[in-house]
């Protein structure tokens, strides 16, 4: 038996030299996330994954390897489609739907050889920044159980950091991979608005939703991006780009590269202190490697916050219309009316920070506030993406603590909406620009991980990527082990 | 107090694309009910749409055949409602940057010809079908979704219809340009053009425009007419006792033809359109509009002014002619084997056409064909049959076809030319009529024209006109 906790690479080579077999990795990745209590998944599809890992064992015999994630088990948020399989979103409302069809992304995981055991927990509709938003109940933080491992892929964070999986996806809308990458200890990444098809993906806020992977290195995040990015005509905001090639960004050089820190991230009343200090030791170690700093100004990132849950509101609203009980997944029972119908089948499918949204982008659209809050808000949209361009003028990757602080206790923040908004600070930008951003663990405070965002410019994936490969080149955050998966 | 009804139209055509709007679902009609449908047109959770270029290319065609302005930037719009047969619970449709704005119709009512202006055009999905349940099941409603995604185009005209008539007209003419170019079949029996109409009443004279209420779904020209009337008679009605309009939706009653209030609508309806963000806005560059324009079919007025030209037409008959499409190019495969435009011409525009109405049936629905009829006339220019005859030969290979050779030796219709019998016809009526024979020698020339038709009659019709005139003049000068 290989070591349940060893990256896409040493699977590679313990499944190459015949050390264990896909089989023994999806039976070893099923036990694991039975075994551990932290509500990480959802749904394991233990025999349809052990049947396509003994295809992938005959592939592997024949010499037919599909790529470098052949024969590697690997985990979905649930809001991530595939066929057969349940995309419930942690809401009552989906119980009991199947998707009939595969997300682009899962296709193509699947297609290069990677096998999917499970689906992970969520905030619902991936709404929350705690994966507490849940009709399973909390996910927990394998480096402490009392507290939330962020969201809203808390549960896909989890699955990599206790190790039951090297690899998973998750989606991003507002921080919902970097955060709960940072709050876990591993790394997260949401690439450029449109370089990793949404198609099948289940649409919370469409203009900022983006796939991406969660691993405990950035190599290993690296070769699940390159399997799942590129052009599909299927979703028409998709970028009409190639898969990047990004294997050879991986070269631990930084000489020269221009990091930007932006005096907006790092004010002494924004962020834990302690935070700041170990995202300020992490720059101070690239700078020894070769990058140079220097601060950069994002002056509109005030408003980024209101921003944010004015455009993602009005669109969840709107994207949550069609679970209205008539096609598929709960429909009330014994209703009166359409509109009771209707009434009664949101009340009770829907958990009430998915409600909250829904009626506050209801209000944004609104006939008299369309102009006041969601045009305005578009218009700051603008500002905000030329803050970016005009700081990318000066630098090539801009770096920020991920979030203002480390995991908090289940439960903390549940009944204060605000407050749990307010921890999106730091990562709410990047989706409204479009721009590419990562989290990389860089440190510990009080036994919990501190992430370091990287932010880069759009469709720059490799220099982010660069970096925090560079980084972790250095560091040895991602070798610790949370006590929870020891 | 007289009043002058101020109406404007928005209709709604199904595009003639093989797929649906946002989806590679088929554009099916009459199938088994839900099996036209995939991820994206039942709204499953995840599914995206991705616009129809072909649909994208009609809506640019048909704005380019009514002279509209094509925008190179438009964008796709979510208009918000709950409905059962809604499956995203929004429609996706254009707002604030419709593809089309501009543009009119020409349309001619009593011989006045007016060019209707037009507000926009757009593209949308259609909506699917409520099924509700028969019998023991009543209470049930059920959803067909293969509609659902349907391409549509929204054209709104401006405010600029007075009457039921031109109303009506303006639906004639654009309906018309549809086919022509191949956008529509816009058959209304198969729920492919549908009508609401906007309509208020003003003062005569006035510029005012008072308070409008919509009529909702229309779905046949003649409902749309009984619709304006029976609305107009309403409001008048309304406004005459001193009443007050409440802006409404109304439903059509075609039964009692009445309209009545369906729906007051207190604030404007609330859609919350905002631009659709799993679109892109929709970019048309010149060239692909070139494109579109090159491929544009000849319109009706094109070809109306290349008739007059070619084929030395009357502006009148190359206006009739081109009425349709599938008439134009009967007209012309007519003419290509015939050889004498003007007379083909006579035939269709006063026969062909007389003889559609008596049957109330498009051109497309008779048996008759463009080398019959070149046949048939060719029979008539021989003087072996008489115009009279032709015209039941006519009627016969519409109804049944054939071949008219063969149906005039059938039916006996072959003219009469042989000159002992026509003699003989010829005394007999001079004997008839000794009076009139008279008034002619007394310099009434036109007394001519009756004692002809008297011959005629006497043979059935079958006479060769030329030969009984000869005949009689003789006779008379003798
Ligand atoms: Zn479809």
């Amino acid at each position: 038996m290989s070591d349940p906790l060893g990256g896409v690479a040493e699977l590679r080579g313990a499944l190459d030299d015949r050390r264990v077999s896909a089989v023994e990795l999806v039976r070893a990745a099923c036990a694991r996330a039975r075994a551990l209590d932290l509500n990480a998944f959802t749904h394991l599809r233990e025999e349809a994954a052990l049947a396509e890992a003994e295809d992938s064992d005959a592939r592997r015999a024949r010499g037919e390897a599909r790529s470098p994630l052949e024969g590697i088990p690997v985990a979905l948020k649930d809001n991530v489609c595939q066929a057969g399989e349940p995309a419930q979103c942690a809401s009552r409302i989906l119980e009991g739907w199947k998707s009939p069809y595969d997300a682009t992304a899962v296709a193509r995981l699947r297609a290069a050889g990677a096998i999917v055991v499970g689906r992970t927990n969520m905030d619902e509709f991936a709404m929350g920044s705690s994966t507490e938003n849940s009709v399973h109940g909390p996910a927990r933080n394998p480096w402490d159980p009392e507290c939330a491992p962020g969201g809203s892929s808390g549960g896909s964070a989890v699955a990599v950091a206790a190790g039951v999986v090297p690899a998973a996806l998750g989606s991003d809308t507002g921080g919902s991979i970097r955060q709960p990458a940072s709050f876990c200890g591993v790394v997260g990444m949401k690439p450029t608005y449109g370089r990793v098809s949404r198609y099948g993906l289940v649409a919370f806020a469409s203009s900022l939703d983006q796939i991406g992977p969660f691993a405990r290195t950035v190599e290993d995040a690296t070769l699940v991006l390159e399997a799942i990015a590129g052009h599909d005509p299927c979703d028409a905001t998709s970028i009409p780009e190639p898969a990047p090639a990004l294997a050879g960004a991986l070269s631990g050089d930084v000489s020269g590269l221009v990091i930007g820190l932006p005096r907006e991230y790092f004010a002494s009343d924004g962020a834990d202190p302690e935070v700041l200090a170990a995202v300020r030791t992490a720059v101070a170690e690239l700078e020894q490697a070769g990058a140079k700093t220097r601060e950069v100004s994002l002056p509109h990132t005030p408003y980024a916050v209101a921003t944010y849950y004015l455009v993602a509101t009005a669109e969840a609203s709107s994207n949550l219309a069609r679970y209205d009980g008539v096609r598929y997944g709960r429909r009330a029972e014994r209703v009166g009316d359409l509109l009771d119908m209707y009434r009664r089948t949101r009340s009770e499918g829907f958990g009430a920070e998915v409600k909250r949204r829904i009626l506050l982008g209801t209000y944004v659209l609104s006939a008299g506030y369309y102009d006041a809050y969601y045009r305005k808000a578009q218009q700051v949209r603008t500002l905000l993406r030329r803050d970016f361009e005009e700081a990318f003028a000066a630098c090539d990757v801009i770096a920020t603590p991920t979030a203002p602080e480390t995991a908090f206790r289940l439960g903390e923040r549940a009944a204060d909406p605000l407050r749990m908004y307010l921890s999106d600070v730091f990562t709410v930008s990047a989706p409204l620009a479009g721009i590419p951003a990562l989290s990389v663990p860089c440190g510990f405070v009080d036994g919990l991980p501190v992430g370091l965002q990287l932010m880069g410019r759009a469709l720059d994936e490799a220099s982010l990527l660069r970096v925090a490969d560079a980084y972790q080149r250095r560091s040895d955050w991602h070798e610790r082990r949370p006590p929870e998966a020891a | 107090m007289s009043f002058e009804p101020v109406i404007g139209l928005e209709v709604h055509v199904h595009m003639k694309t093989a797929s649906k709007m946002f989806c590679g679902c088929a554009v099916h009609y009459g199938g088994e009910p839900n099996h036209q449908v995939c991820p994206v047109c039942l709204a499953l959770p995840g599914a995206l749409p991705v616009p129809n270029r072909e649909a994208i290319a009609l809506a640019v065609r048909a704005g380019l055949a009514v002279g509209g302005e094509v925008h190179s930037r438009s964008v796709f719009a979510r208009k918000n409602y709950f409905y059962p047969d809604l499956p995203k619970g929004y429609q996706i449709s254009q707002f604030e940057e419709p593809v089309i704005t501009g543009g009119g119709v020409e349309i001619e009512v009593d011989g006045e010809v007016r060019r209707i202006p037009l507000t926009r055009i757009h593209m949308e999905e259609d909506a699917g079908k409520s099924v509700h349940g028969e019998e023991e099941r009543e209470d049930e409603s059920h959803m067909d979704l293969n509609r659902a995604g349907t391409p549509l185009l929204e054209i709104v005209s401006e405010p600029e219809l007075r009457s039921a008539a031109e109303a009506s007209a303006y639906l004639r003419a654009l309906r018309r340009i549809l086919r022509y170019i191949d956008v529509s079949d816009a058959d209304m029996e198969k729920g492919q053009l549908r009508c609401d109409v906007n309509l208020s009443l003003r003062p005569t004279g006035s510029d005012v425009l008072g308070t409008r209420t919509e009529v909702k779904n229309l779905n046949s020209f003649r409902y749309v007419e009984a619709a304006i009337e029976a609305e107009i008679q309403r409001q008048t009605g309304v406004l005459e006792e001193g009443g007050e309009i409440i802006q409404a939706t109304m439903q059509f009653d075609p039964e009692r033809r009445t309209t009545s209030v369906m729906r007051v609508k207190e604030n404007a309806d609330d859609y919350r359109y905002f631009p659709d963000p799993d679109l892109v806005p929709l970019a048309l560059d010149a060239a692909r509009i070139a494109e579109v324009r090159a491929a544009l079919p000849e319109l009706p007025a094109e070809k109306r002014a290349r008739f007059e030209v070619e084929h030395g037409l009357s502006e009148y008959d190359a206006r009739l002619l081109v009425a349709t499409r599938p008439l134009a190019d009967f007209f012309e495969a007519v003419t290509r084997a015939h050889g004498d435009a003007k007379t083909v011409a006579n035939w269709i525009g006063r026969d062909v056409r007389g003889a559609l109405k008596e049957r109330e049936r498009d051109l497309e629905e008779t048996a008759l064909t463009a080398p019959a009829l070149s046949a048939l006339l060719k029979l008539v220019d021989s003087g072996r049959v008489t115009p009279r005859s032709a015209r039941e030969v006519l009627g016969v290979l519409m109804d049944e076809g054939g071949d008219p050779e063969s149906l005039v030796g059938e039916r006996g219709l072959e003219a009469v030319s042989d000159t002992g019998a026509l003699e003989a016809a010829v005394d007999e009526v001079l004997a008839a009529h000794p009076d009139d024979v008279e008034r002619f020698r007394a310099g009434e020339a036109k007394v001519l024209n009756f004692l002809m038709g008297q011959v005629m009659r006497r043979t059935g019709g079958k006479a060769s006109p030329g030969l009984v005139r000869e005949i009689l003049a003789r006779r008379l000068e003798g």
